[in-house]
């Protein structure tokens, strides 16, 4: 039973870990940016659920705002920050990533001080626990599963089946080719920033309503960890970032019902490490080889 | 030349020295007694700086409205070392050359810590209202064993792991509890240093600690170590950690489906702030330096008296402040009576003596000493019911 307990902690941890994951696949599958602000549009999220709900907005047309709120976050900043440096080396894009997410934290620092705040969880899904003959189960977690499984089932089926899909995922492959052949590269990679942070958006509610608390800093080690399950997925692969986030969740979980609960977080970074000496596509990853 | 410049400058440097001692015992004034107060009131922790300065002041000021000490006015001498080491160990050399018998301070440990340094070479009596590391009353071995107790040095806020021996016992006496899990951050002293007692204290009374799990500092997921330690289903679950993490463990505790009675130390205070249904720790014990809601009549009088002055509620450190003084004051009145110059040898080491056999009732509880010159007292317990913090009595 203990064993069934600490599945559904892996399933539920490595199902937003997986939603966040897919956010950085999808970005860096387009215009290979490892997309480091995506854990703090996370942060800003929880900010907006807990400021809306705080003025006595519905909890439903929180999440709405919340998610919305995301989309915006993201595409201004794809605008601002990384749009005029399509053409720059990667490493400048990388670097600029990386200082938005500063400017992000330390922004909402100055507005909101650097004080932990509480998240209206219970308001969004209530504490409710089901028992299921020993077994305790959280609604929160039924939710959290149930949902991000049907976000990433949604997700496969816009990449897969709809016109917008073919066109990511032929900018994905050749973006030159793509922009002779009529595709609006630009509206691709917006939309593509869009989706991935309506999914950070799903994912920052899902998150807080499991980890109640607001805080600038709290989504770079969510992020960290994020980023670390779509390089075990491969980076870049859909699929991949669904798997990895899922293993990165398991894994986790599986230290600390081991006992080891001081070392997951050592046990993540090492897998990162292994992966990038071992198999650098990671486990879904295409090989690329580099172009000389 | 140069030769000239440098037998000037010694010269001189003589000069200031010897002044400075005859600036010393002339500024000594026999109708009135100096009382140091040493205590951050600007920069980044003047809150709790301010907090004990104020319960400090309106001590004395209570006291001098009654007449004062053996028919003498207490006179305060306040320095603001904002709470900078350096500034702090400037201070203590200010306050000693405008003629303190004692000194209140310092208000955090780091600078509590340079200033008691500072003061073993005269071995001026000191008390602290807030510092809480165990190393500011005495020198340890690296070993965790005690090197040497500073004699001069006094604190009326209990130590760190106090809390944790506090709360073990608390939970055998109180919630005849036979089994109690752990759950600490391993990257805080304070957590650490809590388990530590807790499981000493536990081991002491009986109690079996049946899981003892832990987690890295800014970790935010605990489910998988509550959910081991739902399994062992304890009576009570120690989580001695500050209000950010007890709101994340209230509510994964509640989804692993642990039914343990939950205990912790201060650093609780105000998880009201990031919970927002306090029905998740329903049922929870924690204690803390005092409670605004003790019936005690000290306490009330104290409560009364500062709101009134202050208009604010008085903290923790404000009370520990106003006791602090209170020792110290009483300390100084058995040294008056014992007719040594005010200022000398005799009269430092009968502060002393009469502080280290302290036996009062003060705002935060009864205080004595112990051998480490740290008080043994009674700490508030705070509970929660109905969705609400309530005290619950002293313990």
């Amino acid at each position: 039973m203990l064993f069934l307990s600490q599945c559904i902690n892996g399933l539920q941890l490595g199902s937003i870990y997986a939603l966040v994951a897919l956010g950085y696949s999808m970005v860096y599958g387009i215009i290979r940016l490892l997309n480091f602000a995506h854990g703090d549009v996370i942060m800003i999220g929880a900010y907006i659920a807990v400021l809306t709900i705080g003025a006595g907005v519905h909890p439903a047309l929180a999440v709405v705002i919340t998610i919305l709120g995301c989309v915006m976050v993201s595409v201004l900043v794809e605008k601002v920050a990384y749009r005029p440096l399509r053409s720059a080396p990667r490493i400048s894009l990388l670097i600029t990533a990386i200082g938005v997410s500063l400017l992000l934290q330390n922004l909402v620092q100055l507005f909101f001080s650097a004080d932990t705040r509480a998240y209206p969880s219970t308001a969004i899904i209530p504490a409710k626990a089901f028992d299921l003959g020993g077994l305790s189960l959280s609604l929160s977690t039924l939710v959290t599963i149930v949902v991000s499984v049907g976000s990433m089932v949604g997700l496969h089926l816009l990449i897969q089946k709809t016109r917008m899909g073919k066109a990511m995922r032929a900018v994905s492959e050749d973006t030159g080719a793509a922009q002779l052949m009529g595709i609006d590269i630009n509206r691709v990679i917006s939309i593509t920033f869009a989706i991935g942070s309506a999914l950070a958006g799903v994912g920052s509610v899902l998150y807080c309503c499991r980890y109640s608390i607001a805080n600038p800093t709290m989504g770079s080690l969510l992020g960290l960890k994020a980023f670390v399950a779509a390089v075990l997925g491969g980076i870049g692969s859909i699929p991949g970032a669904v798997v990895g986030g899922f293993a990165i969740g398991f894994a986790e979980v599986l230290v600390t019902a081991l006992g080891f609960s001081a070392w997951t977080d050592a046990v993540v970074f090492a897998i990162l490490i292994l992966v990038l000496l071992i198999k650098p596509s990671g486990l879904l990853g295409k090989g690329v080889s580099e172009k000389v | 030349m140069k030769r000239f410049v440098s037998k000037a400058v010694a010269v001189v440097l003589a000069v200031v020295f010897v002044m400075s001692f005859a600036a010393c015992s002339g500024k000594k004034d026999s109708a009135t007694i100096k009382v140091g107060v040493l205590a951050p009131l600007t920069g980044g922790v003047a809150e709790y700086g301010n907090a004990v300065n104020n319960g400090v002041v309106m001590y004395f000021e209570e006291l001098n409205a009654k007449g004062g000490i053996n028919g003498k006015q207490v006179e305060l001498v306040t320095y603001d070392e904002e709470g900078d080491s350096v500034k702090a160990v400037t201070g203590y050399n200010y306050l000693m050359d405008q003629g303190v018998v004692a000194i209140v301070g310092d208000v955090t440990t780091t600078p509590t810590l340079a200033v008691v340094a500072e003061s073993q070479a005269d071995g001026t009596p000191m008390i602290t209202a807030s510092a809480t590391a165990e190393t500011v009353t005495c020198q340890m071995n690296s070993d965790g064993s005690v090197a040497q107790v500073y004699k001069n040095m006094f604190r009326s806020c209990f130590i760190d792991p106090f809390q944790g021996s506090k709360m073990a016992a608390f939970a055998v006496e109180n919630l005849n509890a036979k089994t109690a899990a752990v759950i600490y951050n391993t990257g805080s002293d304070y957590s650490v240093g809590l388990t530590k007692a807790f499981k000493e204290t536990a081991a002491e009374k009986g109690m079996e600690i049946v899981a003892e799990e832990s987690y890295a500092d800014g970790a935010v997921d605990f489910q998988s170590q509550l959910t081991n330690i739902a399994a062992k289903a304890p009576d009570v679950l120690f989580v001695p950690d500050y209000y950010g993490v007890i709101a994340l463990v209230a509510q994964q505790a509640q989804n692993a489906g642990v039914k343990a009675a939950m205990l912790g130390g201060d650093g609780w205070e105000n998880v009201v702030t990031t919970l927002t249904d306090l029905t998740l720790v329903e049922g929870a014990y924690f204690c803390s330096g005092y409670s605004v809601e003790d019936t005690r009549p000290e306490v009330q009088a104290f409560v009364k008296n500062y709101t009134a002055k202050f208009n604010a509620n008085p903290s923790m450190f404000a009370a520990q402040g106003y006791d602090a003084a209170m020792i110290l004051a009483a300390a100084i009145e058995k040294a008056e009576a014992s007719g040594a110059k005010a200022g000398s040898n005799d009269y430092r080491q009968a502060i002393i003596d009469a502080m280290k056999a302290t036996d009062m009732d003060c705002v935060t509880g009864h205080v004595t000493f112990n051998e480490y010159n740290n008080p043994e007292k009674t700490a508030a317990i705070i509970t929660f019911q109905n969705g609400a913090a309530k005290f619950w009595g002293n313990y």
